[in-house]
C-alpha cells in the first residue's frame, strides 16, 4: 500500500509566535506557582524522618520518584507515603517516630527496594543510618533527672550503649541515691526514634529531630588538641623533654597526672630477700 | 448523517449487539481495574503480586518496571537513579513503543476511568456549558516545563501535584487531600473543557505521546469506505483530531492507519463504528 | 478557651487509643491541684517498698508522688511507681462477680454471667461443705497429724498483712485446712527455709542501711538495676562515692547490673553451687576464716544429697534419687566440713561455671578480705533453683566463716518480689507449714499458741503440712483438691507446666475453682467463679518490705461497683458456715457452745478481732477516711485482726517478732521489727542494735535454741532438666523493670505497654543466626511441655550467653509458664523457672 502518514498541519509564523508567547505567560505562572508549593514542601516537618539511608532532603526531592516500593518492603509498617495535605512533600516516604519508630532491620529491606538511589545503596550496615538525632529536648520534664528509674529510652535504644548511655550522678538531695542521666551521642545514634515512641510522658521528653535541625558544627579554626593527638598518634610537634624537680623526700611529681604526690616512704621488713644472707648472718655478740 | 453526540453509539448496539458495541471499551476497563487490582491485593489481601506503584514497581518481586517520564525528571533534577530503575525503565518503555505510547493513558492510567466519565456526561446530557478551547500542544509546553522544573528545583516539583501519579499512589497508599484535585479534573472535564486533561494538558500522556511514533499496534480505518458520516467516532473519541486524516484521506493518498501519536488505542472508535471500519492492526516494520 | 479543631481531633484521637488500651485517664488541671487530698501509702508494686503519696479528689486517686520523707526512696519512684494512679483505673475493671451457668444454672462448661455475691457465697458455701463433710468422713479416728482436706487456698504476697492473718485463721482454724500457701512459694519459699535452716528464724539480719555501709557488693543472681530500681540507684549511689567500692555481678546471662560490675560474670546455670563452695575452700585453704567467730557462734551440719527434683514421685529423676525431699541435719566437725568442700578448687569451679579463673579469684579474696565489708543480695536466681535451699546456705556459710554477718555492711540478703511477701505471705503463716509468727503446723505446742491466741478447742488446727503451691495443682489435677480459692495473684500464668497441670487441674469436671480479682486475667478466665476485688487504696491496708518494715495506709478511694476487698470476701465468707455443719461432734464437744455458732462468730466477731468498735478514720490534719469493712461488719475489723496478730509476737515462747501497734504505724512511715518500746531494729542478733541480745552475748543467733548459727555442707549437683541434642537452649525467665510480674496491672498502662509492650525472647546473635532467625522475627521456642511464639530480640537490655535464651513473664499473650518445667527445690518446694531446655525455630 502506497499510503502515506498525514503531514503535520502547517502553522504560520504569527500563529506560531502568538501561541509561544501565550504558552511562557502561562508556563511562568505555573512554574512561579509549583516553585511557590515546592519550596514550602521542602521544609519537611521535624517529626517527619526519612528512611535509613535518604540522601540529604533537598537530594532526595530530586530522586525520590514516589513509588513506595521502600513502604512496601519495611516488615512492621513504619514507613508510609505523604498525601496531599501534609506538611511532606506529597508521595514521599517518612516516618514519625512517636508513633511508629524503624526497627532497624539487619538487611535494611528498604534500601534495595529504592530503585533510585533516594535510599543511598551503600548503607550495608543499619547501624550507620542517619535518620535523625535523638535530643532530650526537655529536662525538666525528663523523670530521670529527677532521679526516678526510669531509663525506658536508654532500655528500648537498639544501639545499646552507644547512642544512649547512663550517666550515672549522686543525687545530692536524697543523699544517697543515684541519679541515671541519660545522655545522646551523635556518633552512635540512628535516629530510629525508639526512644521517642517509648518515652513514657505525656509529651516525649526525647525527640529524634532531623541531622539538619539537630547537628551543631564546630568552625573548622579549632582544633581539639587530645583529639588531633590521639588520631596522629603521637605529639604534633616536638615532643616534650623529661622534666625535673627539686622535690622533699617523700614527695613525687606526675608531671602529666596528678602533680605532687606523697609517696610514704616504703618500710621495709627486716629481712634480707635470700634467707641465706639471714641464715649466715653473725651473730651479734 | 451524523448523529446527536448523546447517541453516539446507539446505532453500533443495534448492528452489533451490546456486546461487539462495548468490547474494546470492556477490555480496557477491565485492564485498568487489573491493573489497580494486582497492587491492591497485596495491601488488601496480602497477595503480592506487585509492588509500588506506576512510578516504579516491582513484578512477582523480580522484574522491575519504572515509569520512563518520572525517570526523566528525576534525571533532570541531576539525580543518578539505580540500575534497577534503568532496567525498569527500558521494559516499560520498551513495551509502550511497541503497542504505542498511550496506550498507558487508556489501558493502566486510573485518571482515564475519571476524565472518561466526564466526558460521558458531557455527551449523555449535551452539556451547553462553555467548552474553554485548549490548544492540544499545551501538554507538550507542560511536559517541557516540568523537566525544567526540576531541573531548576532539584526536586520532582512536578509530582508534588501530577493528578495521575497521585491518584494511583493515592489509592494505594492513601489519597489525603488528593481527593480534591482528582475532583478538579473531573470538574474541569465535565464542566469547563472537553477531554480538557488527557488530551489537552496531561504531561504524562504528553511524554506517552512521544513513545508512541513507532507503535506497531495501531488503529486503522481499513473499511473507510464503508463509512456512513455517522460521526460517532468523532464523538467518543478523546483526541478526535487523529481519526479525520486517516477515515477521510484516501482521496489524498493517506494512510487509514492512524498514526498521529495521540490517537491512545482505546479503541472506542471501533466499538461504536455500526460499520466495522476500524480495527487493531499490527505494523509491519516496513511503511 | 475555644478548642481548635486540631486539638479537638487530637484529643480524641488520645482519648481513643487510650480506650483501646483499657484506660480511662484521669484529668487533672493546675487550678485543681490545691483540692488534692494528699496521704501516704506503700507501693503496690516489688518489695523495695517504698512510700508514696497518694492524691484524691472527688473520690478518685488523681495524683501520686514519691513520698520525699520515706527513708527508703527519699521521694524516688521507679517508671512503675510513677504510673501508680493509673494501675485501679483500667476500663476492665471487674465490678461485680461473675458465676459460669447455662440456663441460669452453674455450669463448669456455661459462659459467665453476673451474679449477686449472695449468690456466689452461697454456691461456694454448698461446694466447700460437701468437700469439708467428705474430708471429715475420711478423717474420723485420725489424729490431727493425719488429717486429709479437699479445699484449699492460693494467696499472695500482695495481700494486705490482715487479709492473710485472717485467710490463715479462715483456714487453718475454720476449715481446719493447711491447704493454705502464697505465691510467694513461686518466690520466697527457698530463702525461707534457708533462714529456718540457718538461723532458726525468718527474714534477713539487715536492712537497706546495707546499702551505704558496704564496702563491696556481691549479686548472686539479682538483677537489682531492674528489679529493685530504687534500691540499686542506692548501691550504685555507693559504687559512686565510696572509694574503693567494688560491684561483683554472677548471673547466667549479662543484664543491666552488668554495667557497674567491676567483676562481673556469667556463669553456665547451676555452676553457682561450685562457685559458691570454692569461695569457702578458699577462705578454709587461706585460713581467712573468722575462727573466734566460728568458735562462738556457730554449728557445722551436714545435709542428705541427692535429694530429686520435686517432680511427681514417678517421675524417674525422683525414682532415681537417693533421698528424695530429704533435708536433716547432722552435726559434723569444721575439719569434715572443710573436707566436703576441698574438691572446689579454682579450676573445678573454672571449669564447671565457664567463668575464669582470674574472676573467680577475685571474688574469693574480696570475701576473704577481713577488712572488706560485703553485703550479698539475691532474688530469684538463688530462690528459683532445684538446689536454692542449699545455694541460699552455701553464701550464708561464706558470710558465717568469715563473721561478715549482721553488722552494718555486712550482710547477706535476700531481697523479695513481692511488696508484703515479708509482711504477709511470711509473717502472718500463710504458708502450708506455717503459724503466724514463725510457729509451724507441725509442732503441737506451736498449735496450742495459735488455739490459745484464737480461743479455740485444743486440736482444731491440723497437725499436717497442706498442699504447696505446685502439689495444689498436682492435686487439682487428681482430683484431690476440689475447692479452691485464689485471690490477689495470677496462677494460671506463673505455675509452671501450665499445659500438663495447672489448666488440667482447674478445668478438672470435680472441682470449683474461685478466683477474686480486678482484672479479668488468664486465671480468672480459666475459673468457674470470679469475684471483683478492691485493689491497693481501695482498701485499708499494710504491707511488709524485704527488710523487715512493716507500712500501712488508710483507705483513700471506694471500689467500682460491687466490688470487695480480699478481706471482706473472706470474713463475709465465713457467715455462711455454722460450726456444726464443717467441724466433727468430738471436736464441738470440747466446746459445746461454739456448736450453733457460724465460722464469722468464731474467727472474727469473737470479742478479740471486733473489740474496736466503729469510729471515723482520720489523720493528723483531721481528714477523714473511708473504711468498707468497718462499714460493713460495723467493727475496725484490720485494727482487731492486727491487734489479736500481734499478740503471737509476744505471748508465745519464740521471741523477736514484736511489733509496734496498730495506731502507731499509721503515724510512722514504716518500722522495722522487732519493734521494742518503740524502737525498730537495723540489725538483729548483734549487741546493741538487737535488744534481744544481752550485753557482753556480743552476738547470738537467738532463732536457734543454742544461740547458733548454721553452716551446712552442699554439693554441686547438675540441674532437673539441661540443654541436650533437641532441645538445645537453656531458658531462662524473669521480668523487666517496666513491668510487675503477670503484668496484669503496668500492661494496663499504656505508656508502660508502649514502653515494653510484648515478651521478646533475648538471645545471643550467634545462637539468632544458626537458626536462620532475624531480629525483630517471630520465633517458635518450644519445650516438652509446649510452645510458644515471640519475637526474636539481639540487642536487647539482656545479653544471654550462646547456648541460653531469656524470656520475661510479663505477658499475658505469650505464656511462658507452658514451657517451664514444675521442677522444685525438694526442701522449699519452690520452682525452678530459671532453668529448663528449649528449641527455637523460625516462626
Amino acid at each position: 500500500m502506497a499510503h502515506q502518514k498525514p503531514a503535520p498541519r502547517p502553522i504560520n509564523r504569527r500563529q506560531f509566535l502568538g501561541e509561544t508567547a501565550q504558552m511562557l505567560a502561562a508556563s511562568s505562572l505555573i512554574a512561579m506557582g509549583l516553585m511557590g508549593y515546592g519550596k514550602h514542601s521542602h521544609a519537611l516537618p521535624a517529626t517527619a524522618l526519612r528512611p535509613p539511608g535518604a540522601l540529604p532532603e533537598e537530594d532526595f526531592l530530586g530522586a525520590c520518584i514516589r513509588c513506595g516500593l521502600c513502604v512496601r518492603s519495611c516488615p512492621y509498617n513504619t514507613l508510609k507515603l505523604a498525601q496531599v495535605g501534609d506538611d511532606i512533600a506529597t508521595g514521599t516516604p517518612y516516618f514519625i517516630a512517636r508513633d511508629v519508630p524503624c526497627e532497624m532491620c539487619e538487611d535494611i529491606p528498604c534500601i534495595p527496594a529504592c530503585p533510585t538511589h533516594a535510599l543511598n545503596h551503600d548503607l550495608k550496615k543499619i547501624d550507620q543510618a542517619k535518620m535523625g538525632l535523638a535530643q532530650i529536648t526537655d529536662q525538666s520534664a525528663c523523670i530521670a533527672f529527677l532521679g526516678l528509674r526510669c531509663e525506658v529510652c536508654y532500655n528500648v535504644c537498639p544501639v545499646r550503649g552507644k547512642a544512649i548511655t547512663l550517666e550515672r550522678q549522686h543525687n545530692a538531695r536524697s543523699g544517697k541515691h543515684a541519679l541515671f542521666i541519660p545522655v545522646l551521642h551523635f556518633d552512635a545514634c540512628t535516629g530510629c526514634g525508639k526512644c521517642e515512641e517509648a518515652c513514657i510522658l505525656e509529651e516525649a521528653a526525647i525527640k529524634v529531630l532531623p541531622i539538619a535541625l539537630a547537628k551543631g558544627k564546630m568552625q573548622a579554626h579549632y582544633k581539639v588538641g587530645w583529639q588531633e593527638k590521639q588520631q596522629a598518634g603521637q605529639a604534633l610537634v616536638t615532643p616534650d623533654v623529661e622534666h625535673q624537680f627539686n622535690l622533699p623526700s617523700g614527695k613525687r611529681y606526675d608531671y602529666y597526672g596528678e602533680g605532687l604526690v606523697d609517696t610514704p616512704e616504703e618500710i621495709a621488713p627486716p629481712f634480707a630477700n635470700n634467707p641465706l644472707d639471714s641464715l649466715n648472718q653473725k651473730q651479734e655478740p | 448523517m451524523a448523529n446527536p453526540a448523546k447517541e453516539a453509539g446507539l446505532a453500533a448496539i443495534r448492528s452489533k449487539g451490546w456486546w461487539r458495541a462495548h468490547q474494546w471499551l470492556f477490555l480496557r476497563r477491565f485492564s485498568q481495574l487489573l491493573v489497580l487490582g494486582l497492587f491492591l491485593s497485596g495491601p488488601w489481601f496480602g497477595l503480592w503480586v506487585i509492588k509500588g506503584n506506576l512510578n516504579s514497581s516491582l513484578l512477582l518481586n523480580t522484574v522491575p518496571m519504572t515509569d520512563p517520564y518520572i525517570l526523566l525528571q528525576s534525571l533532570f533534577a541531576a539525580m543518578l537513579p539505580a540500575s534497577t530503575a534503568f532496567i525498569g525503565v527500558a521494559i516499560v518503555l520498551g513495551f509502550y513503543l511497541v503497542v504505542g505510547g498511550r496506550v498507558y493513558c487508556s489501558w493502566v492510567c486510573p485518571v482515564n476511568i475519571i476524565t472518561d466519565a466526564a466526558a460521558w456526561l458531557r455527551r449523555r446530557f449535551n452539556f451547553k456549558g462553555k467548552n474553554f478551547s485548549i490548544n492540544r500542544h499545551v501538554r507538550y509546553w507542560l511536559l517541557g516545563l516540568t523537566l525544567i522544573l526540576a531541573s531548576l528545583s532539584g526536586s520532582l516539583l512536578w509530582e508534588l501535584v501530577n493528578p495521575v501519579s497521585m491518584l494511583h499512589r493515592g489509592l494505594l497508599f492513601g489519597l489525603g487531600l488528593g481527593w480534591y484535585v482528582i475532583l478538579a479534573v473531573f470538574l474541569f472535564d465535565w464542566l469547563l473543557s472537553k477531554n480538557g486533561w488527557c488530551g489537552h494538558l496531561c504531561p504524562v500522556g504528553a511524554f506517552y505521546s512521544l513513545a508512541t511514533v513507532v507503535a506497531r499496534v495501531r488503529v486503522s480505518a481499513d473499511k473507510r469506505a464503508q463509512c456512513d458520516d455517522c460521526m460517532d467516532c468523532f464523538a467518543v473519541c478523546p483526541e478526535p483530531q487523529v481519526i479525520k486524516s486517516a477515515l477521510k484521506g484516501a482521496d489524498q493518498g493517506i494512510s487509514p492507519v492512524i498514526y498521529a501519536a495521540n490517537c491512545t488505542n482505546c479503541g472506542r472508535c471501533i466499538d461504536v463504528c455500526a460499520k466495522d471500519v476500524f480495527a487493531f492492526q499490527w505494523q509491519k516494520f516496513i511503511k | 478557651m475555644a478548642l481548635s479543631r486540631r486539638d479537638f481531633i487530637k484529643n480524641n484521637a488520645i482519648a481513643a487509643t487510650a480506650a483501646v488500651a483499657g484506660i480511662t485517664l484521669p484529668t487533672i488541671t493546675s487550678a485543681e491541684t490545691d483540692k488534692i487530698r494528699w496521704d501516704k501509702a506503700a507501693c503496690r508494686f516489688c518489695g523495695t517498698g517504698c512510700s508514696v503519696l497518694v492524691g484524691v479528689k472527688d473520690g478518685r486517686v488523681v495524683a501520686t508522688q514519691g513520698d520525699p520523707d520515706a527513708p527508703v526512696n527519699k521521694g524516688l519512684n521507679c517508671i512503675k511507681g510513677y504510673f501508680l494512679s493509673k494501675i485501679m483505673y483500667g476500663k476492665d475493671r471487674l465490678t461485680q462477680p461473675l458465676l459460669r451457668k447455662t440456663n441460669g444454672q452453674y455450669d463448669k462448661e456455661g459462659q459467665f454471667e453476673p451474679v449477686s455475691w449472695d449468690e456466689a457465697f452461697a454456691l461456694m458455701a454448698e461446694k466447700w461443705k460437701a468437700s469439708i463433710k467428705k474430708d471429715n468422713e475420711a478423717n474420723k479416728g485420725k489424729s490431727v497429724d493425719d488429717m486429709v482436706s479437699s479445699v484449699g487456698m492460693f494467696g499472695s504476697g500482695q495481700w494486705t498483712v490482715w487479709e492473710g492473718y485472717a485467710a490463715s485463721k479462715l483456714y487453718k482454724a475454720g476449715f481446719r485446712s493447711n491447704n493454705l500457701d502464697p505465691n510467694a512459694r513461686h518466690c520466697m519459699a527457698t530463702a525461707v527455709v534457708a533462714f529456718i535452716r540457718g538461723f532458726g528464724i525468718d527474714e534477713p539480719m539487715g536492712c537497706y542501711d546495707d546499702l551505704e555501709h558496704a564496702d563491696a557488693f556481691v549479686l548472686w543472681g539479682a538483677n537489682m538495676a531492674e528489679m529493685h530500681p530504687i534500691l540499686w540507684s542506692r548501691l550504685t549511689d555507693t559504687r559512686l562515692t565510696k572509694e574503693g567500692c567494688e560491684v561483683h555481678v554472677l548471673s547466667t546471662f549479662e543484664h543491666r547490673n552488668f554495667e557497674l560490675a567491676d567483676n562481673g560474670m556469667v556463669f553456665v546455670p547451676q555452676s553457682d553451687l561450685a562457685i559458691l563452695n570454692y569461695i569457702a575452700n578458699y577462705i578454709i585453704e587461706n585460713e581467712a576464716y573468722n575462727k573466734d567467730f566460728i568458735e562462738k557462734h556457730v554449728n557445722f551440719k551436714s545435709t542428705p544429697t541427692d535429694i530429686g527434683y520435686g517432680l511427681r514421685p514417678e517421675h524417674p529423676l525422683e525414682q532415681r534419687a537417693k533421698n528424695a525431699g530429704k533435708g536433716d541435719l547432722t552435726p559434723i566437725t569444721f575439719e569434715e566440713y572443710a573436707a566436703s568442700v576441698k574438691e572446689y578448687t579454682l579450676e573445678k569451679a573454672s571449669e564447671l561455671s565457664s567463668v575464669p579463673q582470674e574472676k573467680l579469684l577475685r571474688l574469693a579474696k574480696l570475701y576473704a578480705d577481713p577488712n572488706k565489708k560485703i553485703s550479698s543480695y539475691w532474688t530469684m536466681g538463688f530462690n528459683q533453683h532445684t538446689r536454692g535451699v542449699w545455694a541460699n546456705g552455701l553464701l550464708y556459710n561464706v558470710h558465717l566463716l568469715m563473721g561478715k554477718i549482721s553488722e552494718p555492711g555486712n550482710s547477706p540478703f535476700s531481697l523479695t518480689g513481692q511488696p508484703s511477701a515479708c509482711g504477709t505471705a511470711r509473717e502472718v503463716g500463710t504458708f502450708a507449714h506455717r503459724l503466724p509468727a514463725d510457729y509451724v503446723v507441725m509442732k503441737k505446742p506451736h498449735r496450742d499458741i495459735a488455739e490459745k491466741i484464737w480461743s479455740l478447742p485444743e486440736g482444731t488446727l491440723s497437725g499436717k503440712i497442706g498442699y504447696h503451691a505446685v502439689l495444689q495443682s498436682r492435686m487439682l489435677k487428681d482430683g484431690k483438691l476440689n475447692c479452691y480459692w485464689v485471690q490477689c495473684n495470677n496462677n494460671m500464668q506463673s505455675a509452671a507446666n501450665m499445659n500438663e497441670e495447672t489448666y488440667p487441674g482447674w478445668r478438672n469436671p470435680d472441682n470449683f475453682i474461685v478466683v477474686s480479682d480486678p482484672y479479668p486475667t488468664v486465671s480468672a478466665m480459666a475459673a468457674d467463679l470470679v469475684l471483683p476485688t478492691a485493689m491497693w487504696v481501695e482498701k485499708e491496708g499494710a504491707y511488709g518490705n524485704a527488710e523487715r518494715r512493716t507500712q500501712f495506709w488508710r483507705q483513700q478511694v471506694s471500689a467500682p461497683g460491687k466490688t470487695r476487698s480480699d478481706l471482706w470476701q473472706m470474713v463475709e465468707f465465713s457467715k455462711y458456715f455454722k460450726i456444726s455443719e464443717i467441724w466433727p461432734a468430738d471436736l464441738i464437744a470440747k466446746k459445746p457452745e461454739l456448736a450453733e455458732k457460724t465460722l464469722y462468730d468464731v474467727l472474727f466477731a469473737n470479742g478479740s478481732v471486733d473489740k474496736f468498735p466503729q469510729t471515723t478514720v482520720k489523720d493528723s490534719a483531721g481528714n477523714e477516711y473511708g473504711n468498707q469493712e468497718m462499714e460493713d461488719f460495723g467493727f475496725y475489723l484490720q485494727k482487731g485482726l492486727f491487734e489479736e496478730y500481734r499478740r503471737f509476737g509476744t505471748e508465745g515462747p519464740k521471741k523477736g517478732h514484736e511489733l509496734a501497734s496498730f495506731d502507731a504505724y499509721h503515724k510512722m512511715r514504716g518500722l522495722r521489727w522487732p519493734v521494742i518500746k518503740g524502737k525498730e531494729t537495723l540489725w538483729r542478733f548483734r549487741e546493741g542494735y538487737d535488744p534481744h541480745v544481752a550485753a557482753g552475748e556480743d552476738i547470738k543467733f537467738y532463732g536457734n535454741d543454742d544461740g547458733r548459727a548454721n553452716i551446712i555442707t552442699a554439693p554441686y549437683e547438675p540441674a532437673a532438666e539441661s540443654p541436650d541434642k533437641e532441645y538445645d537452649l537453656w531458658l531462662c525467665t524473669g521480668r523487666v523493670l517496666e513491668h510487675w510480674h503477670s503484668g496484669s496491672m503496668t500492661r494496663r498502662v499504656p505508656e508502660l505497654y508502649r514502653a515494653f509492650p510484648d515478651a521478646l525472647v533475648f538471645m545471643h546473635p550467634d545462637d539468632a543466626k544458626e537458626r536462620h532467625l532475624r531480629r525483630g522475627l517471630s520465633a517458635v521456642i518450644q519445650s516438652r511441655r509446649g510452645e510458644i511464639k515471640a519475637r526474636v530480640e539481639t540487642r536487647g537490655r539482656n545479653r544471654p550467653p550462646k547456648g541460653l535464651v531469656f524470656i520475661p513473664w510479663f505477658d499475658e499473650g505469650r505464656l511462658v509458664n507452658k514451657l517451664t518445667l514444675d521442677a522444685t527445690d525438694p526442701l522449699s518446694k519452690q520452682t525452678d523457672y530459671k532453668k529448663c531446655a528449649v528449641k527455637i525455630t523460625k516462626a
